[in-house]
C-alpha cells in the first residue's frame, strides 16, 4: 500500500513540487519578487487577474444555476441531451473556444474574454450543483410552502442555503480555472489585456526575463491554494452536512413560474452551442463562398510554411501524445483513488491532505508548470527537457486529477463489506479488486479515460511551452495559425478546431451513453 | 478447533475488545451475545482477519493465524444485510468462493444446486440478487458463506434487518442448516431469542469483555451478576433465600429444584410474576397485548413491577390485582 501510494505521489513530487519550487526559489534568490511587487503594473495585472476572473465566475453561476435546476429536478424529456451539451464546451480546447468567440466578437476585449471564460464553465456549476440538488430532500421544501412561504421565498430560504455548499465548491473551482485560463485570453486579449497566466508565458518565451516570471508564478500560486481551502472548506461542509436522497424521488415535472426557470435553461444551452456554430461556419467560408479549402489546407505546412509540420502530422501528433497521457494520467489517478480507499476508513486526515494535494496540478497553472520543467529537468538523466516524453507528462499531470475526480467517488460508494465478503470467501486482494472493484466501478473507468483523453487532446497551455515546433500538437498549431497572417491560416486554424471539436462531442456523446453520474463534480 | 487467547482490539485511544479468550469447538455454534458496541462484532471481524488485534492469538487447530491473510483462512462470514454481490446473480453469489478455488465448473453448479436447495431457494439460480427480498438475500448470503465448506462460519447478526415473523422462520431455518451441515460457527447477536435458538453455547459480551460463557439454560437461569441478569431480562432484583429447592422473598415463595441452599440474589424477568392468587398485592397503572400475553405494569406500594397475565379476562388499567412468582420468569445470580 506504502508502494502504491508512492507512485502518484511520487510522480507529483517529481514532475509537480519539484518544478513549482524551483520557480518559487528563482523568484526569490533572482530578486524578482521585490521588484515585481514594486511595479505598479504587477498590481494592474492582479487586479484585472482577478476582476475578470470573479465576473466570469459570476456569468458561469448566473448561466449555470437554471440548467442544474433543469438537471436535478426536472423529469422532462431530452435532459440527458442537456447533460450532454453543457459538458461540450468544457472539454473543448481552449485555442477552439478562443477562436470560436473571436470569430464571433472580432473585436475581442474584456467581454470576450469573460464570456468564453464563463462559457467553459457552464458545465462546472451546473453539473456539481445538480448532482447535490437531486439529493436535496424535497420535503423540506413541501414543508415551507405548507407553512405558507411564497415559491421564491422557500427557493432563497431553504433550497438556496441548501445549495451553498456545492455553489460554494463550484464557484471556488470556476474561479480558479478563470484565473489560469490561458488559451482565450492569450487569443482574445492580445497585447492589451494581459492576466498573470499569460504574462508569464510572455516574460518567459519573448522577454526571458526568468525572475520576473518566477515572481508572478508565485504570486499566482498563492491566489490558487487560498481557492483551493476555500473549496475543500466547501466540500467537507457538504459532505457533513447533507440528509440525502435518492434521484428518482425529487424531479418531478416543473410547474407555474418553474416554466420560466426552465425556458431560461433552454436558452442557455442554446446560447452555449452559438459559438460552436458559429466556429463550424467559419471552417466552410471562403473568399468566394462556401468551400472546404481550409480542410484541404490541413495537408500543407500553411500560408508560406507557418508551420513546421502539416495539419496531418499534428494531428497524428496530438492523437500519440494524447494516447500517453492518458494512460500514465489513468496508471496514476487509479492507483491514487485505490490509495485513498484503502486509507480512507483508517486515516482521514492523511487522506484529506493527500486528496487535496493530488488536486494542486488541477489549479495551478499549465505555464507554471511548463515553466518549471523548463528550469529543473535538466538534473534528471537523459535530459527530459529535449525529449518527446516531456509534453505526455505534462499532459498527464493536467488530467490525473480529473480522473480522480471521477473514480475516487465510485470506488468510495463500493461497501467495503462487499471486498470483505469476497476476501473470506478466498479472494487474495488481487483477485478482491478483479472480481468487485472493476465490475462495480468499470464504467466510471472507461468514461474517466475518454474524458481524459479529450482533455489531453485539448491541452494547451502546458503543451505549448513545451513541444518543439517539428512535433507541434494541433492545438498548438492552431495558436501558431492564428498568431500568423494569411488568410488561409485562418481557415486552416477554423477547419482544425472543428475537427477537433468533433473527435470531443463524439467522445462526450460516448461517455454520456455509459450513464456515470459523477462526471465533472468537483 | 478454533482457539481466541487473549484478544485486544483497539481503534486508536478505544479498546474495543479486552484480553477475551474463548473456544469453539468442531461442529459447535457459539453464540456471542451482547448490547450493541460491547465489541463483539470486533471480535468477530478479528477471528476473520479484517482486524489486526493488537494483542492475543488466533488459532486454527493449534495453528496461529496471524500471518494469514483473509482469504487464506477459509472462515465464511456473514454480514447482517447480506452484502450479495450486485453485479453476479445468484448462482454466481453462491459459486463465488467455488471459483476462488478452482473447483471445476461441473461440480460447481451441482453444489450450487445442493446449496439453493438447502436454504429453501431452489430454482432461484439465474434471479438478479436486488430482485430478491431481504429475507431471501439473507438465505443466499448464507449459501454463498456455506457453498466452499468453511473451517468456520462467522455470523454477524445474520437477522437482524429482517422483520420479526421472518426473523423467527429463518433462525429455525438457519438452525435446522448449521446442525444438518455439522457446521463450526461462531455467531453475534444482541438477540437472545436468536442466540437461544442457534447456539449451544452461549458467550456473554460487556464492555469488550466475556462476562460468562454456558449452555443457553445455565446462562438463563445463572446469569453470573446483576448487569448480565439485566441485559438478560431481569428487570427486578432482590434478595431471596433458598432452602431445599424452594425459594422465598418479598413477592412469597415458589418451587425452584435446580436453585442451590442458602442466600441468593434472585432475578425477575417480566414473566416471574404472574397475576393469581400470591401474597402481593397492587395496582395496575399500564396494560400492553402482546401475542400470547398481556403485559402488566404494577405499583405494589413499595415498588412498580413489571408482570404477565394471560390475555383472556387480563385486568384494566386500575384495577387491583394479586401476583404470584412464576418459576420460568426467575433467575439466580452467581
Amino acid at each position: 500500500m506504502i508502494l502504491a501510494a508512492a507512485l502518484p505521489l511520487g510522480f507529483l513530487a517529481v514532475f509537480f513540487v519539484w518544478p513549482v519550487a524551483a520557480i518559487i526559489r528563482l523568484g526569490f534568490t533572482g530578486g524578482g519578487v521585490g521588484a515585481v511587487l514594486a511595479d505598479a503594473d504587477t498590481w494592474d495585472l492582479v487586479v484585472f487577474t482577478l476582476g475578470q476572473a470573479a465576473a466570469s465566475t459570476l456569468v458561469a453561476l448566473v448561466a449555470g444555476l437554471p440548467v442544474a435546476f433543469l438537471l436535478a429536478r426536472c423529469a422532462l424529456p431530452g435532459t440527458g441531451f442537456v447533460r450532454a451539451a453543457i459538458l461540450v464546451p468544457f472539454v473543448l480546447p481552449t485555442v477552439v473556444v478562443g477562436l470560436a468567440f473571436r470569430s464571433l466578437l472580432p473585436d475581442g476585449g474584456v467581454a470576450a474574454i469573460v464570456l468564453a471564460n464563463a462559457f467553459f464553465n457552464v458545465a462546472v456549476v451546473a453539473r456539481t450543483v445538480a448532482g447535490l440538488w437531486s439529493h436535496v430532500d424535497r420535503r423540506a421544501e413541501d414543508a415551507a410552502r405548507a407553512l405558507g412561504a411564497s415559491r421564491l421565498r422557500t427557493f432563497t430560504s431553504i433550497t438556496l442555503p441548501a445549495l451553498t455548499p456545492a455553489i460554494g465548491s463550484a464557484a471556488a473551482v470556476v474561479f480558479l480555472f478563470c484565473a489560469t485560463s490561458f488559451g482565450v485570453v492569450l487569443l482574445l486579449g492580445g497585447a492589451r489585456h494581459r492576466t498573470l497566466e499569460t504574462e508569464i508565458y510572455l516574460r518567459t518565451v519573448e522577454l526571458l526575463d526568468l525572475p520576473g516570471a518566477a515572481a508572478l508564478s508565485l504570486l499566482q500560486l498563492a491566489a490558487v491554494v487560498a481557492a483551493l481551502v476555500a473549496g475543500a472548506v466547501a466540500r467537507r461542509r457538504r459532505e457533513t452536512s447533507m440528509r440525502l436522497r435518492g434521484r428518482a424521488e425529487t424531479a418531478r415535472r416543473p410547474v407555474g413560474g418553474e416554466w420560466a426557470v426552465v425556458a431560461v435553461a433552454y436558452a442557455v444551452v442554446a446560447l452555449l452551442l452559438v459559438p460552436i456554430g458559429s466556429l463550424v461556419l467559419r471552417s466552410l467560408s471562403t473568399k468566394d463562398g462556401w468551400g472546404l479549402d481550409g480542410y484541404r489546407a490541413l495537408a500543407g505546412t500553411g500560408y508560406r510554411g507557418s508551420l513546421q509540420v502539416s495539419g496531418v502530422d499534428a494531428a497524428i501528433n496530438s492523437v500519440r501524445v494524447a494516447t500517453d497521457a492518458t494512460l500514465l494520467a489513468l496508471l496514476l489517478g487509479v492507483v491514487a483513488s485505490v490509495v485513498l480507499v484503502t486509507l480512507g476508513r483508517a486515516r482521514s486526515r492523511l487522506v484529506e491532505a493527500m486528496d487535496t494535494a493530488l488536486m494542486l496540478p488541477l489549479g495551478v497553472s499549465a505555464v507554471t508548470v511548463g515553466f518549471g520543467y523548463l528550469i529543473t529537468l535538466d538534473a534528471l538523466p537523459g535530459d527530459l527537457r529535449t525529449s518527446a516524453a516531456l509534453v505526455p507528462l505534462a499532459q498527464a499531470l493536467v488530467v490525473t486529477p480529473l480522473v480522480i475526480r471521477m473514480v475516487l467517488p465510485v470506488l468510495r460508494s463500493i461497501d467495503d463489506r462487499l471486498r470483505q465478503a469476497a476476501a473470506t470467501l478466498g479472494a487474495s486482494p488481487w483477485r478482491v479488486w478483479r472480481e468487485v472493484d472493476i465490475p462495480l466501478a468499470g464504467r466510471s473507468f472507461l468514461a474517466a479515460t475518454a474524458f481524459a483523453y479529450v482533455v489531453a487532446l485539448g491541452e494547451f497551455g502546458a503543451t505549448s511551452f513545451l513541444v518543439r515546433p517539428d512535433t507541434a500538437t494541433l492545438p498548438v498549431v492552431i495558436g501558431r495559425l492564428v498568431s500568423r497572417p494569411g488568410e488561409l491560416n485562418n481557415q486552416m486554424a477554423y477547419a482544425a478546431c472543428t475537427l477537433l471539436m468533433l473527435v470531443t462531442v463524439a467522445i462526450v456523446m460516448l461517455v454520456d451513453c455509459l450513464r456515470v453520474g459523477s462526471v465533472g463534480e468537483f | 478447533m478454533l482457539r481466541v487467547e487473549e484478544i485486544t482490539v483497539r481503534y486508536g485511544a478505544l479498546t474495543a475488545v479486552s484480553d477475551v479468550d474463548i473456544e469453539v469447538a468442531d461442529g459447535e455454534v457459539v453464540a456471542l451475545l451482547g448490547p450493541s458496541g460491547c465489541g463483539k462484532s470486533t471480535l468477530l471481524r478479528a477471528v476473520a482477519g479484517l482486524e489486526r488485534p493488537a494483542a492475543g492469538v488466533v488459532r486454527w487447530d493449534g495453528v496461529d493465524l496471524g500471518r494469514t491473510p483473509v482469504h487464506r483462512r477459509g472462515f465464511g462470514l456473514v454480514f447482517q444485510d447480506g452484502q450479495l454481490f450486485p453485479h453476479r446473480d445468484v448462482a454466481g453469489n453462491v459459486a463465488f468462493g467455488l471459483r476462488m478455488r478452482g473447483v471445476a465448473k461441473g461440480e460447481r453448479v451441482a453444489r450450487v444446486g445442493e446449496l439453493l436447495e438447502m436454504v429453501g431457494l431452489a430454482g432461484y439460480g439465474a434471479r438478479r440478487v436486488t430482485e430478491l427480498s431481504g429475507g431471501e438475500q439473507q438465505r443466499v448470503a448464507l449459501a454463498r458463506a456455506l457453498a466452499p465448506r468453511p473451517r468456520l462460519l462467522l455470523l454477524d447478526e445474520p437477522l437482524s434487518a429482517l422483520d420479526r415473523a421472518l426473523r423467527e422462520n429463518l433462525a429455525l431455518d438457519l438452525s435446522r442448516v448449521l446442525r444438518s451441515a455439522g457446521t463450526t460457527a461462531l455467531l453475534v447477536t444482541h438477540d437472545h431469542d436468536e442466540a437461544f435458538t442457534l447456539a449451544d453455547r452461549v458467550a456473554v459480551m460487556r464492555g469488550g469483555r466475556i462476562s460468562q460463557v454456558g449452555r443457553p439454560d445455565e446462562v438463563w437461569r445463572r446469569p453470573v451478576d446483576e448487569e448480565t441478569a439485566r441485559f438478560l431480562g431481569c428487570g427486578i432484583v432482590v434478595d431471596a433465600e433458598v432452602t431445599a429447592g424452594r425459594v422465598t422473598c418479598e413477592f412469597g415463595a415458589v418451587g425452584l429444584p435446580w436453585a442451590p441452599d442458602g442466600d441468593v440474589r434472585l432475578g425477575l424477568r417480566p414473566t416471574g410474576l404472574r397475576v393469581g392468587g400470591g401474597p402481593v398485592e397492587g395496582t395496575v397503572t399500564a396494560r400492553v397485548h402482546r401475542r400470547d400475553h398481556v403485559r402488566l405494569v404494577v405499583d405494589t406500594g413499595t415498588r412498580v413491577v413489571d408482570a404477565v397475565a394471560g390475555v383472556a379476562g387480563a385486568p384494566e388499567v386500575g384495577a387491583a390485582v394479586r401476583l404470584a412468582l412464576d418459576p420460568d420468569g426467575l433467575a439466580i445470580l452467581g
